[in-house]
């Protein structure tokens, strides 16, 4: 009932993810969100990184920049700063934004300047053939982790919000609705906003740790969400592994470009 | 849902991967798996309550569900 074919590129169609990989869930909530808020398609200006994940700009009909892995919010950075009225949103995976990335995901945080970074987070580098990344689970394996994966991850919501965004919200590809609703969110806040979307690669992460079918990585995103309202009520250990879906952060406060205006450029140019 | 509403289903299969995703969760079985190939086949358009769920969760953009315009 939705017509998507006024956003895509239709020639690059079908697309080359996986099948069943949850990307393309997020690229159709991400139009469906911004075709809510209703933005001339000129205004809009979609950026990515490389991965998986980062192909989405390819495949979307707006004016865009599919960069170098990690740097997206650095042009996204530059494009905001040079055309204030562009409507920015970022298109980056975890490893792109928690890893090689990870310093402009929090500096553009801390700048809350007013950019939209969707975050498809499927615990792996698909692209590159199964390396853990930031967001692998600990006890899982990935080529890069044979025996089993010992480190921490990154909370991207604790991240985000630590580093000063002020808009942060988490869901998953088992929910499209809620995806395209928090991307909607998102693109409505004036300052920097972090959709994570939980994501499955089944066929680079799920594949090595017994889930080698979308239906039954679905299945494992699904049995692990608890929603916001609930996690309140339960203790950490009770939250380990969890995945905890719901807005954690919605606030008013300064944006980078307009301070930027009103501070700098306005003295800049009196003088 | 207002009752005796009709919907159809409008599959691209060309771009259908088989991953499952959709007929797996459609609530009335109005949609299945073709056997040959695990692709989306329609099995019974009156049973569609136009939920929307296979439109949103495909990732491929592989089907759409209509309002008939009898209604
Ligand atoms: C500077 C640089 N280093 C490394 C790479 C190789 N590389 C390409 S994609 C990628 C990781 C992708 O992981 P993620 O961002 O999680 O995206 P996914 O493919 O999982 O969607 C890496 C390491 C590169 N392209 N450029
Ligand atoms: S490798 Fe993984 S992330 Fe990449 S397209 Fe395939 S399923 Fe999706
Ligand atoms: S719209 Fe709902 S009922 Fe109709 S085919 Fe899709 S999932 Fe089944
Ligand atoms: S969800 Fe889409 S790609 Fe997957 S089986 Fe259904 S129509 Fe085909």
């Amino acid at each position: 009932m939705f017509n998507y074919d006024k956003y895509i590129r239709k020639d690059k169609f079908p697309h080359i993810w996986c099948s069943g990989c949850g990307n393309g869930i997020i690229l159709k909530s991400s139009i469906r969100a911004i075709d809510k808020i209703g933005w001339d398609k000129n205004d809009v200006m979609t950026i990515s990184g490389i991965g998986c994940s980062s192909r989405a700009t390819g495949y979307l009909d707006f004016d865009s920049l599919h960069t170098l892995h990690g740097r997206a919010l650095a042009f996204a950075t530059g494009i905001k700063m040079a055309k204030p009225k562009m409507n920015v949103v970022v298109f980056t995976g975890d490893g792109d934004a928690g890893a090689i990335g990870g310093n402009h995901l929090i500096h553009a945080a801390r700048r809350n300047i007013d950019i939209t970074a969707v975050i498809f987070n499927n615990n792996i580098y698909g692209m590159t053939g199964g390396q853990y990344s930031p967001t692998t689970p600990q006890e899982f394996v990935a080529t890069t982790a044979p025996y089993g994966h010992i480190e921490n991850s990154f909370n991207f919501m604790e991240l985000a919000i630590g580093a000063g965004a002020s808009f942060a919200a988490r869901t998953t590809v088992t929910n499209p609705k809620q995806v395209e609703n928090f991307i909607h969110k998102g693109l409505e806040n004036k300052g920097f906003s972090v959709i994570e979307v939980v994501s499955n690669c089944h066929v680079q992460f799920g594949r090595r740790n017994e889930m080698k079918s979308p239906i039954q990585m679905f299945d494992w995103i699904k049995e692990r969400i608890i929603p916001m309202s609930k996690a309140e009520d339960m203790s950490e250990d009770e939250l380990e592994n969890k995945v905890i879906t719901g807005v954690f952060k919605n606030i008013e406060k300064p944006e980078y470009v307009e301070e930027y205006d009103k501070n700098i450029m306005a003295k800049a140019e009196g003088e | 849902m207002a009752k005796g509403k009709k919907y159809i289903i409008k599959i691209k299969e060309d771009y259908c991967k088989s991953c499952r995703l959709c007929y797996s969760r459609c609530p009335t079985n109005a949609i299945t798996a073709n056997p040959k190939n695990m692709k989306v086949q329609i099995n019974d358009e009156d049973k569609c309550i136009g939920c929307l769920v296979c439109e949103n969760i495909c990732p491929d953009f592989a089907i759409e569900i209509f309002e008939a315009e009898d209604n």
